[in-house]
């Protein structure tokens, strides 16, 4: 019996080669460089490729990280070093709970809030949906990592008379820079390959998008619009967006899963 | 009093009242995000629940052109596709993590951990594209004929088979909540104590006996836990069902039958909804699935919460 638990176990890890070597072998295959330097052809013809939809998945991104960031580091600075006790429960509380929301309900709220009011999708709009589900790991990874740095240093640092803002600032961020760098790192990965969140805020685009006011085209959304297309030409594209996304998602993770496992401050996830 | 004030001021002139005030912002912002989520839902959606009440929840027909609307499909599609990815998942999740923590060396079960880890950072759009060009054909030649063969006299299994079923979306649902199971049933099984395994070891038990009778259901809150983990995120999944579950209204006994869930039909008909009602009754289809993820993810974390102060009183 014992042995069949292992064979679940290689199971799950060879449907993990799986997935990567199909993807590797039939979107490195798909893959050109016209794909990085075009615009997506006209329906009808072959070739073309995703260059908007890569510039409008980093701008979309950055605006969420913009937006999610701040809010999500703060608030971990609140629950690590300011909540009174009612304050960090209900905070963390509604953290999870925020953390627990479905992403295509994410979507809705942000439709409702920004576009509904602007009458037009926008790049701003999905940047604000992202932005929303990077707040609560923002939170607990910096939570975490500032709890992790040893009192010792706060200590020493309060008792050569620095206030508390300065300890902090100097002393115990610094301390812990890395795992919460890391820590939006891997929150980063988790949004980028976000689709259902972007269907109805940042729409799509086949055409360059200037300024972040305007439907913007990212790559998931380009990789389902052509997955569920009827053409041929468009499923070969759709396997080379889906290779870069998920080299780029990968590799997101095994990096920042490297640096947190050397960092000697091992905060947990 | 006096003192209280001259500590403030002292606190202020040095800029840590500024701090707080700041990080604070920061905590009400994001309470203020979830209220407002809440809100916008709940004040978005009257419309529909205007007309239709709680028959809402009840009504099988979705027929947006004669302002009809529905929601049975759409919940018995969620509800059973994920059933059928818990099915699956569990098992083999749970076996995994057995594996991984019972009888791997460190080494090679940190390996898999990772490996495992990874899979869950794959987007829900890479399943899916996988899902209509992999698994669809894969269910179509070695899946759908001996089930058919075997089960083919139950309401369930009947009917023509194009690929694109509920049950392909429970498949591809089963393999994205995989990692979750693995990852937090190893660790909840990892923190059981030594001393629980040695003793029945010493009285004379085998391995797996140890494993089966002592071990796990020392852990079996956290594993619940973890299923219910995994639950939550296969209600809300949108992308990866969306492409293989069919889009169909109608309501089918059958798994071979093309459905539909309710994260789909918000992903499908979202920017088509032409007139208010419509809007309003997708997006309390919303608030439906939010409510119940919400309430499956504080049932998840109760369980998983309680296990690890427990092993940690205990050890």
């Amino acid at each position: 019996m014992l042995g069949a638990t292992g064979i679940c176990a290689a199971g799950i890890a060879s449907v993990l080669l799986f997935i990567l070597g199909y993807l590797v072998i039939n979107g490195a295959s798909s893959l050109s460089l016209s794909f990085f330097t075009q615009l997506p052809a006209p329906v009808g013809e072959l070739g073309g490729g995703m260059a908007n939809a890569i510039v409008g998945s980093g701008k979309i991104l950055g605006l969420a990280v913009l937006f999610g960031v701040p809010i999500g580091f703060l608030g971990g600075v609140y629950l690590a070093e300011y909540a009174s006790p009612v304050g960090a429960f209900v905070v963390r509380y509604v953290t999870d709970l925020l953390n627990g929301v479905p992403s295509i309900v994410i979507g809705i709220f942000a439709y409702s809030l920004i576009v509904l009011n602007a009458k037009h999708f926008s790049a701003f709009a999905g940047g604000v949906a992202l932005g929303i589900m990077m707040i609560p790991i923002s939170v607990r990874s910096t939570e975490e990592f500032l709890r992790a740095v040893p009192n010792g240093l706060r200590e020493a640092a309060l008792a050569l008379g620095a206030p508390k803002w300065r300890v902090l600032a100097t002393v115990v961020v610094p301390a812990a820079r890395d795992g919460i760098v890391t820590g939006i790192l891997l929150n980063l990965a988790r949004v980028a390959g976000e689709t259902a969140p972007l269907l109805f805020t940042a729409f799509s685009n086949r055409y360059w998008s200037s300024g972040i006011d305007q439907p913007t085209a990212s790559l998931p959304v380009m990789i389902y619009t052509y997955a569920i297309s009827p053409y041929e030409d468009w499923h070969r594209q759709a396997w080379a967006a889906a290779f870069v996304l998920l080299m780029l998602v990968l590799g997101m993770n095994i990096i920042s899963k490297v640096v947190l496992m050397r960092s000697p401050l091992r905060g947990g996830r | 009093m006096a003192a209280r004030v001259q500590a403030f001021t002292r606190r202020l002139l040095s800029g840590d009242e500024v701090t707080r005030f700041i990080v604070t912002l920061a905590g009400l912002a994001i309470l203020t995000v979830t209220a407002a989520l809440v809100f916008e839902l709940w004040s978005n959606s009257n419309l529909a629940r205007e007309k239709f009440g709680w028959g809402f929840l009840t009504g099988s027909t979705w027929d947006p052109n004669a302002g009809e609307f529905g929601a049975l499909p759409f919940i018995v599609g969620t509800a059973t596709t994920s059933l059928i990815s818990l099915v699956i998942a569990v098992p083999a999740g749970v076996g995994a993590a057995i594996f991984l923590a019972e009888l791997a060396p460190r080494r090679v079960s940190d390996a898999l951990t990772f490996c495992i880890e990874l899979l869950a950072a794959v987007p829900s759009v890479v399943y899916g594209l996988l899902g209509v060009f992999v698994l669809v054909p894969i269910m179509k030649s070695v899946v759908e004929p001996p089930l058919r063969a075997v089960l083919g006299w139950t309401p369930l299994f009947s009917g023509p088979f194009y690929g694109v079923s509920v049950l392909t979306a429970g498949v591809v649902l089963a393999v994205m909540i995989l990692p979750f199971i693995v990852s937090v049933s190893r660790q909840v099984l990892i923190a059981v104590p030594v001393e629980q395994r040695e003793a029945a070891l010493a009285l004379g038990a085998t391995r797996w006996e140890t494993t089966w009778r002592v071990v796990l259901p020392f852990a079996k809150r956290g594993i619940y836990g973890s299923i219910f983990l995994a639950l939550a995120r296969a209600l809300g999944e949108t992308m990866a069902v969306t492409m293989v579950i069919g889009n169909s209204t109608q309501l089918k006994a059958s798994l071979f039958a093309p459905g539909y869930s309710i994260a789909a039909v918000i992903a499908n008909e979202f920017t088509e909804a032409t007139d208010d009602l419509y809007l309003h009754a997708l997006i309390q289809l919303g608030l439906v699935l939010f409510a119940v993820t919400i309430i499956i993810n504080g049932l998840a974390r109760l369980l998983v919460a309680g296990t690890t102060r427990r092993s940690d009183a205990v050890a």
